[in-house]
């Protein structure tokens, strides 16, 4: 029962400095860091100390909530520093590498007769639990509730975001691998999105494969979520990226949790964009100077321009993340930039805004808002750029005065923030979309669990 | 570059201070500011309040040179006569024409951003909110909906009611229930009847004069049919505009393009002006079937008004003014695409309806928007409750 998707709301957003398709091997780096933040929701219990040597694949902390989920170290070497903000709050893990290069060898399993209480353990212990991921609310799976379908988007339509079909090729072994031990945890389906019969996700057996065609957001496993079996009140679905199935797959094959990754570093300031394989939580300059950056002033994002997280050269690569994206800041004034003609940005109107003229051109935006931040005023825009069966402005509205069962009818259990990315890019009045579904997600959960 | 490094240090020295709303209002205007997005997007599109603001406004310019021009043909017409083959360029466009608009015209659009501004800032100050750009459009249509000699002084009160009454109260731009500048309208129309309607007050010093020797009137179309008597003037005069009535509202072909213009900028919705023509289109059929059913004699005094042929509603009054610039207000009408329908649609219709039921003052665009406006909420709510119920019941099939 494939069931082909074909979206016509939505915009691509072309950017200049998509990456070249070759890859590189970064620098290897000194330190790794695991950044709390990548697991929204997650109240860390620390499993080893500071200065404690690990291996790789070692649980460094686990959810306080469910024990059984550990959260690993993607290198060997040694707990160098704890971060802590407020309260002491736990930010940040460093873990410096040795050359030790000692991993942590768990069973593999026989995936052929594996149940799903194997797969499932076999997860938790690894660390490999983390990449899966369950909507409503858009954390961590909860492993004690069995979802009613998996997700998989194969297919990317994010600005600037890597490939899937280029990074994953020749890793089909290991996406048949975890797709089949996923397949254990669900009485329904797993669904594999593919934008082309080309795709390395294509033809898996044991799922039910879908094609995708259509602008921004198609590529989003929200979107495809709400096209195929939408989340109703009361039920769980899970969400795996495609990339971190080769981590799983691995895992399940070898017994080993290799971290390594291969990422798109692109973006209008970096010299020489393309493809660098590296690990979770390595140094962001590891691979950054090896391809350069063309001005002072520019923003690192872990992630796409959409949807992704301010970092810095000195930052380090997320934990879900497989694009690292530079643009040039923002941070200055323009002359009447309000109502003179123009021809250099992204628009969704034609108010003396030209880039309907040439939906194929490639723009250089940076990271300026193009405007202050005002009240809703103008309606039916965002419903041009949002596919989903929700109204997005009521649902934000009610997320803002906190109105749960608005919230619940509105549909609030089937989105993730990143959902909202185009109608956030889009929105006349700049207000910050993104931030008030999480909020909404985090009370709704708060409140009703 | 001198200025803007002046005016960047100039607001870092007011941020946080009571008056620094106030001096971002007047700094955005000269540059777009150096915000940076934080998280989520971190690229945004190229539009914003003041851009769409904006380009209503530049649908406006047209038919407010128009309206200026006109106050001056309308007026030397009702002394002189109308002239007997008229030409555009020595009967309309004259800088005679021209000087009588700038002496009437120019003061309304200047008391009413003047004032209507003066109480945003003061508004923004005391709450310490940014300065909204909602009244720039506000401002604008102001000047156009009312009578040319509305006294200044009146138009100065009608604007502070309608702008703390009609928005501020509710919360300033984006929060308010009825359309700011017809509450402006709607407040000079109930406050001061005598200003506001007549055969005395659509042309220039038609007040002035009146009970003199040199008395001249001028009454628009609406007026005459009222009266049950025909109107005197050509289907083109009607269409192009060459009738008196309010500064903005006579000139159809203008306000045609200018709903084109918005359109095509996706700046106002296609949907609400499409059903509001297709309500008022609908109204007037009826009243024509009314009058060819003989159910209504000639004698009747809502004879003149209801034989008017069904179409040519959209060619006098507000009605096309209202429905392009007032009716597609983002805030005050339907958010939803179904509702807008339905919103636009009753416009329309009601708006004809009371033309022609409302004795005293044959004009009833205004008050079938703010009507709606009141409605639009409701019209919104069924809507999406339709959503609600769709997903209430896939869920309910999902359990069974």
């Amino acid at each position: 029962m494939s069931k082909d998707i074909r979206i016509k709301k939505g915009l691509n957003i072309n950017l200049v400095g998509a990456a070249e398709q070759t890859t590189s091997k970064a620098v290897l780096s000194n330190v790794y860091a695991i950044n709390l933040n990548d697991f929204h929701g997650i109240m860390p219990k620390m499993l080893v100390k500071e200065g404690a040597s690990v291996k790789a694949g070692e649980p460094l902390f686990y959810n306080k909530d469910v024990e059984e989920m550990k959260f690993v170290s993607p290198v060997a070497g040694e707990l160098v520093e704890i971060v802590r903000g407020a309260r002491r709050k736990i930010l940040t893990l460093k873990i410096s590498a040795n050359k030790s290069g000692e991993v942590v060898e768990h069973s593999t399993l026989n995936l052929a007769s594996a149940t799903a209480e194997d797969v499932k353990s076999q997860l938790l212990l690894s660390g490999c639990w983390s990449f899966i991921k369950q909507r409503p609310y858009d954390v961590v799976a909860n492993p004690e509730v069995a979802p009613k379908a998996i997700f998989i988007s194969g297919y990317t339509t994010a600005p600037l975001a890597a490939d899937l079909d280029y990074v994953l090729k020749g890793k089909e072994k290991e996406l048949q691998a975890a797709v089949t031990a996923l397949a254990t945890l669900t009485s329904g389906n797993v669904h594999v999105s593919v934008g082309g019969s080309n795709s390395p996700l294509s033809g898996l057996s044991g799922v039910t494969e879908h094609k995708v065609a259509g602008p921004h957001p198609a590529g989003l496993v929200g979107t495809q979520i709400n096209k195929i079996d939408p989340v109703n009140k009361g039920e769980v679905v899970w969400t795996v990226n495609a990339q971190d199935l080769v981590i799983i797959g691995e895992l399940l094959l070898t017994g080993k949790f290799n971290a390594q990754r291969t990422i798109a570093l692109a973006g209008s300031a970096v010299k020489s964009p393309k493809y660098y394989t590296t690990t979770i939580g390595a140094e962001i300059s590891t691979f950054l100077y090896g391809s350069g950056v063309s001005i002072e002033n520019f923003r690192v994002i872990n992630g796409d321009v959409l949807t992704g997280s301010k970092t810095s050269p000195e930052g380090y690569l997320g934990f879900y993340n497989n694009t690292v994206s530079v643009i040039p800041e923002g941070d200055d004034y323009e002359l009447f930039g309000w109502n003179k003609p123009v021809f250099n940005k992204i628009s969704s109107t034609r108010a003396m805004t030209f880039s309907w003229l040439s939906p194929n051109k490639k723009y250089d935006l940076t990271t300026n808002t193009n405007g202050e931040h005002r009240a809703f005023v103008v309606t039916g825009a965002y419903e041009k750029v949002f596919p989903l069966d929700i109204y997005p402005m009521q649902l934000l509205k009610a997320c803002m005065i906190k109105d749960l069962d608005e919230m619940e009818q509105l549909g609030l259990y089937e989105v993730a923030p990143e959902d909202f990315a185009l109608t956030e890019f889009i929105c006349i009045s700049k207000q910050p979309h993104q931030q008030i579904i999480r909020e909404g997600l985090d009370l709704l959960q708060k409140e009703i669990g | 570059m001198g200025l803007k490094n002046t005016l960047h240090n100039l607001k870092e020295k007011y941020k946080g201070k009571k008056m620094a709303p106030a001096f971002n209002a007047i700094h955005t205007f000269l540059y777009l500011p150096n915000e940076t997005t934080h998280s989520g997007s971190h690229v945004r599109a190229a539009d914003d309040l003041k851009r769409t603001m904006n380009t209503v406004i530049m649908a406006l310019v047209p038919v407010l040179l128009f309206g200026m021009f006109n106050a001056g043909y309308q007026h030397y017409s009702a002394i002189n006569g109308f002239p007997a083959d008229f030409s555009l360029l020595n009967d309309f466009l004259t800088w005679d024409n021209f000087l009588i608009g700038v002496t009437t015209v120019l003061p309304l659009v200047i008391v009413s951003y003047v004032i209507g501004l003066a109480v945003e800032f003061v508004f923004a100050v005391i709450k310490g909110h940014e300065v909204e750009e909602g009244y720039l459009v506000t401002g604008m249509l102001v000047p156009l909906i009312v009578p040319i000699d509305t006294p200044l002084w009146m138009l100065a009160i009608a604007v502070i009611f309608g702008v703390v009454i009609g928005k501020e109260v509710f919360g300033g731009t984006g929060m308010n229930i009825l359309n700011p500048a017809l509450t402006i309208r709607a407040f000079l129309f109930f406050a001061y009847p005598t200003w506001m309607s007549g055969d005395k007050v659509w042309v220039h010093e038609a007040v002035e004069r009146a009970g003199t020797a040199d008395a001249i009137s001028g009454e628009t179309i609406l007026g005459q049919l009222a009266q049950n008597t025909d109107a005197s003037y050509s289907i083109s005069d009607m269409f192009f505009g060459f009738i008196p009535g309010s500064v903005g509202e006579t000139s159809t072909f203008l306000i045609l393009l200018g709903g084109l213009f918005l359109i095509f900028t996706k700046i106002a919705s296609w949907r609400i002006m499409l059903s509001a023509v297709i309500g008022a289109l609908t109204m007037g059929l009826i009243f024509n079937g009314v009058v060819s059913a003989d159910w209504i004699s000639e004698g009747s005094k809502f004879y003149g008004l209801m034989s008017f042929e069904f179409w040519q509603h959209l060619l006098v009054g507000g009605l096309a003014f209202g429905i392009v610039y007032m009716a597609t207000d983002p805030v005050t009408g339907s958010q939803t695409n179904k509702g807008k329908w339905y919103y636009g649609f009753f416009i329309g219709f009601i708006s004809v309806l009371i033309r022609v039921f409302n004795p005293a003052y044959p004009e009833g665009v205004f008050l079938a928007i703010l009507l709606m406006n009141v409605f639009a909420p409701t019209i919104d709510h069924y809507v999406v409750q339709a959503n609600v119920k769709r997903r209430l019941k896939r869920s309910k099939k999902a359990t069974a």
